[in-house]
């Protein structure tokens, strides 16, 4: 035990407040990513942590909050993408790519702007790459609430979103509104991004929101497999890249750890990476019971990490 | 072997990790003819035009061009593939598509001769495409992107055009204009055409011959040679009818039989 | 505002721009926006680690976003190739992340690699961007209707024995070496703002796709210049002015494209294809 947890790992506050944000975040960017990578949007789930990001920075500078400022751009962002067309693959790529480029442009004005009003140092590097480690608690409930509002909608939309993911004719023959859901669907993407972009920063959003979920579309056959396993995968990446970052301020005589976004990504990559290897495809399409035992065991070490952590 | 075969198939055999997708097929297509591949969906067909296009390896027996073994993207092949999908967003003409035809595999940015230009006025004409030369490949509708994508294919003049299901989602006029056209255009460029198609009722009128693809194996021949009772039925194992009515042809297995193939093929000529 | 180090911005500018709006006409063709944007974002973590064990910032950004571009040419073949985009651009952002927190001074650096500080590039910093830049139009020059042909139908590009994933992986190499160029002067959102914005908006305007290749590249420069211009005026960043005036560029041309369908609704330019189903 001594040996895999460094000292102080439980009782640190942050270490605390670091697992639960990350584990909500890995939930809801799970949840939501799967349906991302079906639909082929994951450049839009990207875009929007960048457009996020600027909308950050812009409430840094005028002093609002900055949930609003993140919540808002990526909602904002969202809705000007729906606009410009996202019906067509290569439309979608455009629209994508236009507000994403107005979004950094902004972007460069308020942190110029940053950094012209005050000298605050690492305001770039925090708003990139934010850190997981230096969440501020106050911000907790509100990443809950939005949580539990993103989980609702994606229930709501499940069927009809699924449905005209597949195939929109089907869908639209069915009486589905395909244009409404997909961009309810947005939304709802805009919000579960700015979430975790606030909470863990803007590359882990994006790793979380795709990585578990383009893994678990290799492993399993059905949809709701596939969501439990990017679950699992993504809480079990979290937490253990937040553990290895902490252990990493011992590992070096300097004390300078690396952060927990090397670590959560490496595990995301090392996931996705052995998920290509084709004896593991082959021995997961074969053994569905067995991959429920998998699973099965990965939420037991989850929970018992859980119970562990508190 | 008949002198003017542009394409002969002898014994092709493919398997897809241990499965048969084509078992000892063979046959010819000739030049200036109208060959139809008519099969149901999964049948294979489109692997065969894989194999013959160099694009799909064959386990078993030889497939030759104008006599040689085929190479890839040899310019004696035409090829029109099933589903393009053009985004009306993408500026190109109908034109400039046609025109990519001579020189799409040429390096650098040379510019096309007044011959050229003519050549490909030339070949609007002829398929019936001068009327929408100007407008953007993306937003015509499927019959028109067809009559496009054949002449992309004809213009570097080869001697064998493959079509790949290219009746697929259109309306019933534009099925039969498109089938005239390539009636048309094997006879003027002496071009052998083989299409793919599901039903073969539209093609009847043209057809010179058929290949009947079912399982993975072929029978081929005249299509009077070939749809008749004796030979589908030993082509799919069990006893089928073929039903000639008002000039149309219903292929129908016994009831009770559980094929898939069948069902789905009286079904579409039924309707 | 033409003398003395604004002379290079207006040179690096224009540079830039010609490339942008050539390689950005075929990212938007080929619908590569994605990597186009994760390319020179990702790359720019081998510029930290290049300065880490001090090498030329140069040397790192090419290694970068070559080995992504290999990364998404190889592994997007099989399986999602957004999703592996987006895994790549993690990645190196996650590498980028641990090597930044190995070192001390990093601050004003990120801003320039991101945002770019074309204001001050000096004469030294052109000379590798204009060699970069004649390499990668030749490609395009060379690879011109290879691309074309393998964006609108991959298949019948393979019939005709070219083979579109050799098509695609050389693109993508060229992306990364024009991305390797620009990083340095004008930062990594600033080229992807670049080769969307203009080459979208170009094709609203023409049909046939030199004149829209040749108007892509015109836009890119319009803005760029103008951006350039307005930056030194208003000493706002320049990747600002470029977002704003690449989007209006587009927003032009999609209202232009629309009066134009609305003026000749009998030949309509956009008429949905035949929907299938009709048995």
């Amino acid at each position: 035990m001594r040996f895999l947890f460094e000292p102080g790992f439980f009782s640190s506050a942050p270490v605390r407040t670091a697992l639960v944000i990350g584990a909500l975040a890995a939930v809801i960017s799970a949840v939501v990513g799967v349906a991302t990578v079906v639909r082929g949007q994951s450049f839009a789930g990207h875009a929007l942590t960048d457009v996020a990001t600027a909308g950050g920075s812009g409430a840094f500078f005028t002093g609002i909050s900055p949930l609003v400022g993140f919540i808002g751009a990526g909602v904002f962002g969202a809705g000007a993408m729906d606009v410009i067309g996202m019906e067509r693959l290569r439309s979608r790529d455009i629209a994508t790519g236009i507000v994403l480029s107005v979004a950094t442009g902004f972007a460069a004005l308020f942190l110029f702007l940053d950094a012209s009003k005050s000298a605050t140092t690492g305001a770039t590097q925090q708003i990139l790459f934010g850190s997981i480690f230096t969440v501020n608690s106050s911000i907790v409930p509100f990443v809950i609430g939005l949580s539990v509002l993103t989980l609702i909608v994606m229930g709501l939309i499940y069927r009809p979103l699924l449905l005209s993911s597949l195939s929109g004719e089907l869908a639209s023959a069915r009486g589905i509104k395909l244009r409404r859901v997909g961009l309810l669907f947005m939304l709802t993407l805009a919000i579960a991004v700015g979430v975790s972009s606030i909470a863990i920063g803007s590359v882990l959003s994006t790793a979380l929101l795709i990585g578990p979920a383009a893994t678990s579309l290799r492993l399993t056959t059905n949809m709701r497999n596939a969501i439990s396993v990017s679950i699992a995968l993504g809480v079990v990446a979290t937490w253990l890249g937040v553990l290895l970052a902490y252990d990493s301020y011992y590992w070096f005589p300097s004390s300078r750890g690396l952060p927990v976004s090397f670590f959560i990504v490496a595990l995301i990559l090392l996931a996705y990476v052995v998920s290509g290897v084709p004896a593991i495809r082959r021995f997961a399409a074969q053994s569905a019971p067995g991959r429920r035992h998998m699973q099965l065991a990965s939420r037991s070490v989850v929970a018992k990490r859980a119970s562990e952590a508190t | 072997m008949n002198e003017r075969a542009v394409l002969e198939v002898e014994k092709v055999s493919v398997s897809f990790s241990g499965r048969k997708i084509l078992d000892d097929v063979s046959f010819e297509v000739r030049r200036g003819e109208f060959t139809g591949l008519i099969g149901s969906n999964g049948v294979g067909k489109t692997t065969l035009l894989r194999a013959i296009l160099g694009l799909q390896r064959i386990d078993a027996g030889e497939i030759r061009v104008t006599g040689a073994p085929h190479r890839r993207g040899a310019r004696s092949l035409g090829y029109v593939p099933q589903k393009v999908i053009l985004d009306p967003d993408v500026p190109m003409r109908a034109r400039d598509f046609v025109a990519l035809g001579l020189d799409a595999e040429r390096y650098g940015f040379t510019r096309r001769t007044k011959e050229q230009h003519a050549l490909v006025e030339q070949m609007l004409v002829n398929v019936d495409a001068s009327e929408f030369a100007d407008r953007r490949v993306g937003g015509l509708s499927g019959g028109e992107q067809q009559r496009v994508l054949i002449a992309h294919a004809l213009i570097s003049q080869p001697e064998l055009l493959l079509l790949d299901e290219p009746l697929a989602n259109l309306d019933p006029a534009s099925v039969q204009e498109i089938v005239a056209l390539l009636h048309r255009v094997a006879g003027e460029y002496q071009v052998g055409v083989l299409l793919s198609a599901h039903e073969m009722n539209a093609l009847l009128p043209v057809m010179d011959r058929i290949v009947y693809l079912t399982d993975g194996r072929a029978a081929s021949g005249t299509t009077e040679e070939v749809v008749r009772s004796e030979v589908l039925s030993k082509l799919y194992g069990h006893h089928v009818d073929v039903i000639k009515l008002h000039g149309r042809v219903f292929v129908v297995a016994e009831p009770g039989r559980d094929n898939k193939d069948i069902a789905e093929h009286s079904n579409l000529t039924v309707s | 505002m033409f003398a003395g180090f604004m002379a290079n911005a207006w040179l690096a500018g224009t540079i830039v721009a010609i490339v942008a709006g050539v390689v950005g006409f075929f990212v938007v063709l080929r619908g590569a926006a994605f990597p186009a944007h994760a390319i020179p974002n990702g790359a720019f973590a081998g510029a930290a680690g290049a300065n880490l064990i001090g090498l030329n910032p140069l040397v790192g950004l090419g290694v970068f976003s070559l080995a992504a571009a290999l990364g998404i040419g190889t592994l997007g073949r099989r399986g999602r190739s957004d999703a592996v985009t987006a895994l790549a651009l993690v990645t190196m952002l996650a590498l980028g992340a641990a090597l930044l927190s190995q070192s001390t001074e990093y601050e004003p650096q990120i801003f320039s690699l991101l945002f770019g500080e074309i204001l001050g590039v000096s004469t030294s910093q052109i000379i590798p961007v204009a060699i970069l830049a004649v390499v990668c139009v030749t490609a395009i020059g060379l690879l011109y209707r290879r691309l074309l042909l393998t964006s609108l139908a991959p298949e019948i590009a393979a019939a005709r024995g070219v083979r579109p994933q050799v098509v695609d992986t050389m693109f993508l190499i060229v992306l990364a070496c024009s991305t390797t160029m620009t990083v340095p002067v004008v930062g990594a959102f600033l080229i992807f703002t670049l080769m969307i914005g203009p080459p979208a908006a170009a094709r609203c305007f023409s049909d046939r796709p030199g004149p829209a290749l040749g108007g892509s590249v015109v836009i890119a420069l319009l803005t760029l210049w103008a951006a350039i211009a307005c930056s030194y005026q208003t000493n706002w960043p320049v990747g600002f002015y470029v977002g704003v005036f690449s989007a209006t560029w587009y927003g032009v041309g999609r209202a232009y494209l629309a009066s134009r369908r609305g003026r000749d609704a009998t030949t309509s330019l956009v008429r949905a294809p035949t929907a299938s189903g009709s048995l």
